[in-house]
């Protein structure tokens, strides 16, 4: 009695993601494992998709590479030219040929004038439809997609694999979130969702507070969790454009 | 080019061995508003000239960004042009996906070629009625196409398509030759005489053409309206210099205007 073929893998890790009122935290360690082995110390969990928004994703490496060629191909294809989505499913290679008849059924024409990058809100649904299109094999990916929307003002969305997805004043995903989110929780008072009338997700933080509270949370998430340590990079997008920062974290 | 009895499917051939319809087709491409093209060692420039319908609508697009590295400029059936562009945008980003890395330009127009023999040889389609200058860089350097209606294409250092075309031609005939040492804004000066010479009189301002430059360096993109309008600026003030000494100081208008008097053509 041989083990079934498990096409997946949880390559560990824990990603974080802030939201201020005009800047945005993404931050990932970089410590990418299997099993109890680490395979490298130094991979980089963040992609940026747009000129101020960015993906960190957790969980199975190979489809999150895959996810994220995916959604660039997807944007450059609405960056150039009025285009409907069956066009896009084209450019992935790795579809099956009754799907994209699936989807030449209802094509949805939507313009993008060219040069003009997507907005984060609208990116956020591009991941949410990319993540539903595999729905009954889905991508082994925990989304965060963090960014500025079209008024300057910061966002995060938080995904789970098949899609769903929340705009929310901070999150975090992977192997070390369960470890990290009460400690967000308990710093940044976000509202409830469920509280009317329905308040601004984002907290009122400045910059530096963000950061640093992404730092110790890491911190904290390395002593307990063994997928998560080696180093943190910390990506911060703000008006003035996106910056990186690198924390070395335990290696053990 | 006259009616014949052969001209009316893509699929006969005449006696003297012409496809018509093909003909035809590049008839189209002449009709279009011009287009230039020009490259140097390592740069490309697209120039062309955007007639409006009419007052009231905005101009059509002649320009195509295709991918950072590739660009291409239109004449003809506009509505054909906006296909295929979209066409080889999509032959690009397939080709990034799984290669990534940019689509050589040799390949790209190739594949542009083919699927435009395509229509040459099935009686239920009909050639694009479009003409595309292709420009593009890739590792082996700056290049500059021009696909055919017919499938056919080749590689410039320079060319010229669409209505009044041939004047374009044959200034760009007269300077090719020192066009592979040109910085890249000498290219663009260059375009815009080119330019100019198809309009054949009528005044050249940046409204009526788009400039767009690919390079080493520097991905395709469209020069903006301002910059070109200053490039023009100072591409006709150095045509003027030279003229003023030589004119006399002439009496225009001397029973209107005394201001005329007060500014001497001396003034360079």
């Amino acid at each position: 009695m041989g083990s079934r073929f498990n096409p997946y893998d949880n390559n560990g890790g824990t990603c974080v993601a802030i939201a201020g009122t005009d800047y945005c935290v993404v931050a990932a360690d970089t410590r990418m494992s299997t099993g109890y082995s680490i395979l490298t110390r130094d991979y980089s969990k963040i992609c940026q998709l747009a000129d101020k928004c960015v993906l960190s994703s957790s969980g199975f490496q190979a489809d999150i590479k895959a996810l994220q060629k995916n959604l660039a191909a997807r944007h450059l294809l609405g960056l150039l030219s009025l285009l409907s989505i069956n066009i896009c499913f084209d450019a992935t290679p790795m579809i099956d040929c009754f799907l994209i008849l699936l989807l030449h059924a209802r094509p949805q024409i939507y313009q993008h004038q060219h040069n003009k990058q997507m907005s984060c809100p609208a990116m956020a649904q591009l991941l949410s439809n990319t993540l539903y299109y595999k729905r009954f094999f889905p991508y082994y990916a925990f989304n965060i997609l963090g960014g500025l929307d079209s008024e300057g003002k910061g966002c995060v969305f938080t995904y789970d694999a098949v899609g769903s997805y929340e705009r929310v004043g901070y999150s975090a995903q992977g192997t070390g979130s369960t470890l990290v989110i009460p400690v967000l929780d308990n710093q940044l008072k976000s509202p409830s969702p469920l509280l009317l009338p329905a308040k601004d997700a984002v907290t009122p933080l400045s910059e530096t507070e963000a950061v640093d509270l992404v730092k110790d949370v890491f911190a904290s998430a390395t002593e307990r969790d063994i997928y998560t340590g080696d180093r943190v990079e910390i990506v911060i997008i703000n008006a003035s454009g996106i910056r990186r920062e690198y924390i070395e974290l335990r290696k053990d | 080019m006259f009616r014949n009895q052969y001209d009316t499917d893509v699929t006969t051939w005449s006696p003297a061995g012409r496809l018509f319809q093909v003909e035809y087709a590049m008839e189209a491409v002449k009709q279009g508003s011009a287009a230039v093209g020009l490259r140097s060692r390592t740069h490309v420039v697209l120039a062309a000239v955007n007639k409006a319908a009419s007052d009231l609508s905005s101009h059509q697009r002649k320009v195509f960004k295709v991918d950072d590295h590739v660009g291409v400029a239109i004449a003809g059936l506009t509505a054909d042009g906006r296909v295929l562009s979209r066409y080889l945008r999509n032959e690009c980003i397939n080709h990034s996906f799984v290669y990534e890395a940019p689509l050589p330009v040799g390949r790209l127009v190739v594949r542009l070629a083919d699927k435009a023999q395509v229509c040459t040889q099935r009686s239920w389609k009909r050639p694009y009625g479009v003409g595309l200058l292709v420009a593009g860089l890739d590792e082996s350097g700056a290049h500059l196409y021009y696909n055919c209606p017919s499938g056919n294409y080749f590689e410039y250092q320079a060319f010229a398509i669409g209505s009044r075309s041939q004047a374009a031609k044959t200034y760009l005939e007269r300077r090719f030759e020192s066009f592979d040492k040109y910085s890249s804004e000498e290219l663009i000066k260059d375009a815009l005489f080119a330019i100019k010479e198809t309009l054949q009189g009528e005044k050249l301002t940046s409204s009526i053409c788009t400039v767009a430059i690919v390079g080493v360096g520097e991905p395709f993109h469209i020069i903006d309206q301002q910059a070109v309008q200053e490039m023009i600026e100072a591409i006709e003030a150095r045509e003027e210099a030279p003229a003023e000494p030589a004119e006399p100081a002439e009496p225009a208008g001397d029973i209107q205007d005394e201001g005329n008097q007060d500014a001497a053509p001396m003034e360079i």
